[in-house]
Order: C-alpha cells, then sequence, then structure tokens
C-alpha cells in the first residue's frame, strides 16, 4: 500500500505549495494578524493621502487626529468628539441590527429600507400629533411605531424565506429601494413640493448640556450589552446560532426553524427600524431620501468583520468612523473631493477581509510536505 | 410617442442589459459578485478618464480626433479598469476563500468611491462652472448612427437608430447565451457553479474558470457604464448620476432566470418600467415618486413565483455564494 503511494508520488508534479485549513489558531495570534493589518492598512492611508495631497507623513496623521478629535471650529469650544461617538452609534446601532439575522445566516442587506421606514414612522407621529400629545406619550408613541415599522419592514422578506425559501439577499435589497420612493413621495407631499422637511421641534430627544447626541449614544450603549447578553447566553441566541450552523440539525433537535427566522428578523427589522428613530428624532429632526446614506451597507460589513461580537464591532466601527472622519478632514485641507474616504474605507476593510485568510488558513511549502500528510 | 418610449426604454435598459450579461457569467461559475454596481462606476469613470485625456490631447477640437481612436481608448480604459476590480475580487474570493458578500459590498463602496473621487478631481482640473464633465465630442462619435436610419420611419428609428455599444451589448448577450449552453467550455463552467468538487474530480480547473468568467463578467458590466455615459448622458459625467442601476443590474440576473437571452427582452421590459412613469399622463410629481418603484417591485414578485414554483432550471447554481476549497470535503 505504501510502496504503491510513493511511486504515485514521484510521478505527479508536487506543486510549490499548497493550502491547509488550521485547526483553530489560538484568538492572540488572530487578533496579532487582525491588528497588524489594521497597523499596514493605517500606513498605506497615510502613504496613500500623503501622494496625493503632497503633504508630509506627519502633517496627513495630525489632520486626521484634528479631523475627529479636534474643534468643529477653528477657535470654538465644541470638539469634534460628540460628533464621533455620535457616528459611531448609529453605525454600531444599525450592525447590531443586522447581527442576528446574520448569526442565522440570513443575509439581511435591507438595514438601509428598514431604518428609512422607521425614520419616516417617526417624522410622521412628529408631524401630526406634535402639537396634540403631551411630551411622554408622544415619545412613547414615536419609539413604537418606528420599531413596528422596521419590524414589518424586516419581517416580510422573512416571511417569504422561511416558507418558500425566498432568496433574501435580493429581496431585502430591493425593499431599500422601495423605501426610498415612499420617503420621496412623503418628502414631496409633506415638503409641499420643494423636497425638504424643515427640521421639527416637537418629539425630539433632548440635549444633555451642550451635547445634543446624549441620548442616541446611551441608547446605543444599553442595546450593545443587551445584544452580547441576548445571543451569548440566551436560549433564543443559541437557537439562532444553531439555525445559522445547519438548518437540519436545528429540526433535528426540535427547532421550529420558520419560527426562528421570523423571529429573528423580527428583532432585526425592529432595531434597524429604531435606528431610523434615532436618526430622525435625536440627530436631523427631519428625514429625506439620503437619511441613512449607505451606512446599512457598511453595517453589513462591521457586523461581519466584527464576527457577530458586539463587543468587536464597536471597535471595528470605531476605527472605520474614525478613517471616515479624519480622512475626509484629509481631503478637505487640500480641496478633495469627500469620496476620497468612500475608497479608503473600501481599501481597508478588503485588507482585513483578505487578512482573514491567513488566519483560518496556513501555507504549506514542498519540503514540508510529506510532515502534513503524517 | 408609442415610439419615442420605447426607443427610450432600450436606452434606459443597455447598461442593465451589460450588467447583468456581466453577473450571469459570473453567478453561473458560482460567485454572487454584489461588487457589479461598484465595477459599473469603474468602467464609466475609466472610460471617462480615457477620453478626457484624449480630447485633452486633439487640443479639444474635434477636427483633430481620429474616430477609431475616439471610440477604441475609452473602450479599452473601460474594460482595463473593470478587469482590474475583477481580479480584485477573484484574489480575495477565490484564492484568499473570503466571504463573497461582503468582499462585493467592499467593492461596491471602494468603486462607487473611485468613481466619485477621480470624476471630483477631474471636474476640478477642468475648472468648470458645472459640477460635471461634458465629453460631447467622444459621445457623438459612440452616438454615430446609420445614414439610412431616419428614411426608414418608425422602423428606422425603433431598431437602427441606437449606438453601435446597444447592439453590442444584444450580440454578447446571445454569444454568452450561445457559449454557456451550447459548447463544452459552457458545460464546464455551469458544472463548476453547480458543483465544483466533482467538476474538480473530472480534470476540470475549478479555480482558472472562476477567475476568467468573473473577469470576463466585470468587463462586460463595466462597458454598461461606459454606455450608459457615452448614450443616455451624452458624455456627461456627474457625480452619482448612474444611480442605483447596478442593483438593477443584479435584480435582473433574477428576472431573467440566469438566462442571458431572457435579459435582453428583460432589460428592454425594465427599461420601460423605469420610464414609465414619464409617458402616463396626468401623473403628479409625487405619484411620479411612486411609480419609479415599479422595477423593484416586480423584481420582488419574479422572486417570489420563481420560489413558488421551485422548478429545476429556474433555480440559481447550486453552489452560488459558496467558496471551493480542495481539501474540505
Amino acid at each position: 500500500m505504501a510502496k504503491s503511494n510513493n511511486s504515485a508520488e514521484k510521478n505527479q508534479h508536487e506543486p510549490l505549495f499548497h493550502i491547509v485549513k488550521r485547526d483553530d489558531m489560538p484568538q492572540w495570534q488572530a487578533w496579532l494578524i487582525r491588528i497588524g493589518t489594521i497597523i499596514i492598512a493605517f500606513l498605506l492611508v497615510g502613504l496613500l493621502s500623503m501622494a496625493i495631497t503632497q503633504k508630509s507623513l506627519t502633517d496627513t496623521y495630525e489632520l486626521m487626529f484634528l479631523g475627529v478629535f479636534g474643534r468643529i471650529l477653528e477657535n470654538g469650544s465644541k470638539t469634534m468628539l460628540w460628533k464621533y461617538f455620535q457616528e459611531i452609534a448609529i453605525l454600531l446601532s444599525l450592525s447590531l441590527a443586522l447581527t442576528p439575522a446574520f448569526k442565522m445566516k440570513f443575509w439581511n442587506c435591507g438595514a438601509e429600507g428598514q431604518a428609512l421606514m422607521g425614520g419616516l414612522a417617526s417624522i410622521f407621529c412628529m408631524i401630526q400629533f406634535g402639537n396634540k400629545l403631551s411630551y411622554p406619550v408622544l415619545i412613547t408613541v414615536i419609539v413604537i411605531t418606528s420599531i413596528i415599522a422596521g419590524a414589518i419592514w424586516g419581517v416580510i422578506p422573512a416571511i417569504f424565506k422561511a416558507f418558500f425559501n425566498t432568496n433574501e439577499t435580493l429581496f431585502t435589497l430591493m425593499m431599500n429601494y422601495i423605501a426610498t420612493q415612499i420617503i420621496a413621495y412623503y418628502v414631496y407631499i409633506e415638503g409641499g413640493g420643494s423636497n425638504v422637511i424643515n427640521p421639527v421641534s416637537e418629539g425630539t430627544f433632548p440635549a444633555v448640556g451642550d451635547n445634543d447626541y446624549f441620548v442616541n449614544i446611551v441608547i446605543v450603549a444599553i442595546i450593545t450589552v443587551l445584544m452580547f447578553i441576548y445571543l451569548k447566553y440566551s436560549k433564543q441566541g443559541y437557537e439562532i446560532s444553531v439555525v445559522g450552523e445547519s438548518q437540519n440539525t436545528a429540526r433535528y433537535i426540535g427547532i421550529n426553524v420558520k419560527k426562528v427566522i421570523i423571529r429573528t428578523m423580527l428583532i432585526s427589522g425592529a432595531l434597524c427600524g429604531m435606528t431610523g428613530m434615532l436618526l430622525v428624532a435625536g440627530k436631523d429632526h427631519s428625514i429625506n431620501t439620503k437619511l441613512v446614506g449607505g451606512q446599512g451597507f457598511t453595517a453589513i460589513l462591521m457586523s461581519w468583520l466584527g464576527q457577530f461580537n458586539p463587543f468587536i464591532m464597536l471597535f471595528m466601527t470605531a476605527i472605520v468612523i474614525f478613517l471616515k472622519l479624519g480622512v475626509a478632514k484629509v481631503a478637505d485641507s487640500s480641496f478633495l473631493n469627500s469620496s476620497f474616504s468612500e475608497i479608503i474605507i473600501g481599501i481597508v476593510i478588503l485588507m482585513l477581509v483578505g487578512c482573514e485568510f491567513f488566519i483560518q488558513y496556513s501555507i504549506k511549502f514542498r519540503h514540508n510536505n510529506k510532515e502534513v500528510k503524517a | 410617442m408609442i415610439i419615442q418610449f420605447l426607443y427610450r426604454a432600450v436606452l434606459l435598459g443597455v447598461p442593465l442589459l451589460y450588467g447583468s450579461t456581466g453577473e450571469i457569467l459570473t453567478e453561473k461559475s458560482g460567485h454572487l459578485n454584489l461588487g457589479i454596481p461598484g465595477i459599473m462606476y469603474v468602467g464609466a469613470i475609466s472610460g471617462v478618464t480615457g477620453s478626457f485625456i484624449y480630447e485633452n490631447a486633439c487640443g479639444n477640437d474635434i477636427a483633430n480626433m481620429n474616430p477609431f481612436l475616439a471610440v477604441i481608448i475609452p473602450l479599452l480604459c473601460t474594460i482595463v479598469g473593470s478587469v482590474v476590480m475583477g481580479l480584485l475580487y477573484c484574489f480575495l474570493t477565490v484564492t484568499l476563500h473570503a466571504n463573497q458578500n461582503v468582499t462585493g459590498l467592499a467593492l461596491t463602496t471602494l468603486g462607487i468611491g473611485l468613481g466619485n473621487f477621480l470624476g471630483a478631481s477631474l471636474i476640478s482640473i477642468t475648472k468648470s462652472e458645472m459640477p460635471s464633465i461634458a465629453l460631447t465630442k467622444t459621445s457623438s462619435f459612440f452616438s454615430a448612427k446609420l445614414p439610412f436610419a431616419e428614411n426608414l420611419g418608425w422602423f428606422g428609428e425603433l431598431f437602427l437608430s441606437h449606438d453601435f455599444l446597444t447592439y453590442l451589448a444584444i450580440a454578447i448577450a446571445i454569444i454568452v447565451s450561445v457559449v454557456l449552453n451550447r459548447t463544452r467550455i459552457g458545460l464546464n463552467l455551469r458544472s463548476v457553479g453547480e458543483n465544483p468538487a466533482t467538476a474538480d474530480a473530472a480534470g476540470i480547473n475549478v479555480y482558472k474558470y472562476r477567475y476568467v468568467a468573473t473577469c470576463i463578467g466585470s468587463a462586460i458590466a463595466g462597458l454598461g457604464g461606459l454606455q450608459y455615459l457615452m448614450s443616455y448622458a451624452t458624455g456627461v459625467w456627474s457625480n452619482n448620476a448612474f444611480g442605483d442601476r447596478g442593483w438593477m443590474a443584479i435584480a435582473l440576473v433574477i428576472f431573467a432566470l440566469w438566462k442571458p437571452s431572457v435579459a435582453i427582452i428583460g432589460s428592454f421590459f425594465f427599461g420601460a418600467l423605469c420610464n414609465a412613469n414619464n409617458y402616463i399622463s396626468g401623473l403628479g410629481t409625487e405619484t411620479q415618486e411612486l411609480f419609479k418603484m415599479l422595477p423593484y417591485v416586480v423584481t420582488i414578485l419574479v422572486l417570489i413565483i420563481t420560489s413558488m414554483r421551485k422548478k429545476r432550471e429556474h433555480q440559481p447554481p447550486l453552489s452560488l455564494g459558496l467558496n471551493y476549497f480542495r481539501e474540505e470535503r
């Protein structure tokens, strides 16, 4: 037996290297690779910006830090920091909303639309009931309606996925554009043909101190912790991960797969709808079709890079928003288009996606081939 | 009126046809490339950059421009630009086994960013007041029409008066359809998309097929961006003008049930749907906004109906979205 194997090996051309799946890399090694990639990415970002803006490397990084930690006006007292936290909160909130769905291997690409519908519900209540209800009642109505609106938008594709196995990636994607057109319709009606709804003052979240976004940040912080507990320690979180791993196993151990799919998308959509509310009641106080601004797609990437762990997601969103604001400042100082930060974010995410390869696989070269086989 | 409506439907449909033909080819190899919207942006902006440089080299004078070069330079730039994006996608998903949805979405972010950034940079070079780049001279070469088309009445207007990229799109769709269904290469490609392990056992180089199919698919999709720019937008680039057409092209793949020949009709149908709001009389602006959701609603209906009927030939390639790793069985 061994003899025939040997002769076959001699006749065969052995490739220079081949790829082997690693058993399990220790967490600290995996993180070393990820953090190393982030450092390389930051160096690359600096060099790329330097090449385009013709500024020195230290100036470039200084500008990036000023863009995030500097002051909004040259000599004003308000720092950018709250804006930084606010942007993290929104992106993190969307990523958290998508996470239960992704863990179930349900590709919810519809965060954009679900958040838009939540935002629509909020602005509708703010305009319709703003003068009629007392503040606590109004806020309650806004919260409930926006959560329901988002949940409905999320559960429609889930029902079809559960019963007919309809492709959810494209279904949720199409729902985004339907939501966008509904918003365009509403803005036209409410804005009297001007395509702008003036900011509404009733039903908005209060500012704490000089920080307008405090409520948003606190809400998202609470949800981050709750989501961590829900996914890791609750029975429903366990069911989600079983359905994600194998639907047959789930059926075998008596999980109602259809129920789990629908319930999880209700949660996912509800959280997206709530994020829409945070954007409308907590930030813009108005609505337009660009309310979410493509963050629904970035959130998909964040959720995946965060490996479905809310705290790693926080870390990843902090990096991406840092790049977004920092590079925007660099671009702004050289009169470059703000899309520069989109390019940078795209490159950094692709690098992070690529580095996972070195965590999951290892490359074996020809000379230690025998060792691998044994 | 009817003729004009149909003409516009074709005009709006062709970029979608390019995008979906490219995506069908990619998906048949088992890869769901959600980077197509970004690739179409990159294709368009590469063409813009190429023809911008050529127009400037000729001193912005149409008399100096060679019609052949004016067409071939943007065409080649578009193909190179989109193939580079396709290679990036392949390297990450085929070679590095990265998640396809995540890679595709990141590629779309990158592509749209690149398009808008390069576009804005070119606009600032021209120092024009308008936030756009006008390449109307190059566009005039692209949209050259058959001289006798005008004499043939409605027949000429509807069938013969399009630009050559429109006919190229239809030709490519037919060629892809024939290659997929009538040749050995097509059979191998489909087997790679259905069951790569079996294909590998049969001696087919899975990685090579996936690389080539995705890159050719990207090049075709990129041409869609160029066609939109040169015919529909008459050579005027402005940021974000291309809009959501890339996503609609992906939707069209499902509408066409992974058949390029159906995509030809489907794309014109989508073009008509996109345009219907302008041709139904008595619509207010607000109702027009609602009508714009028609193509998406139709796509969802098609999705639901095909998934309910569960006919075997109407299903996506079996291993769509799954990476192939030989040592994992």
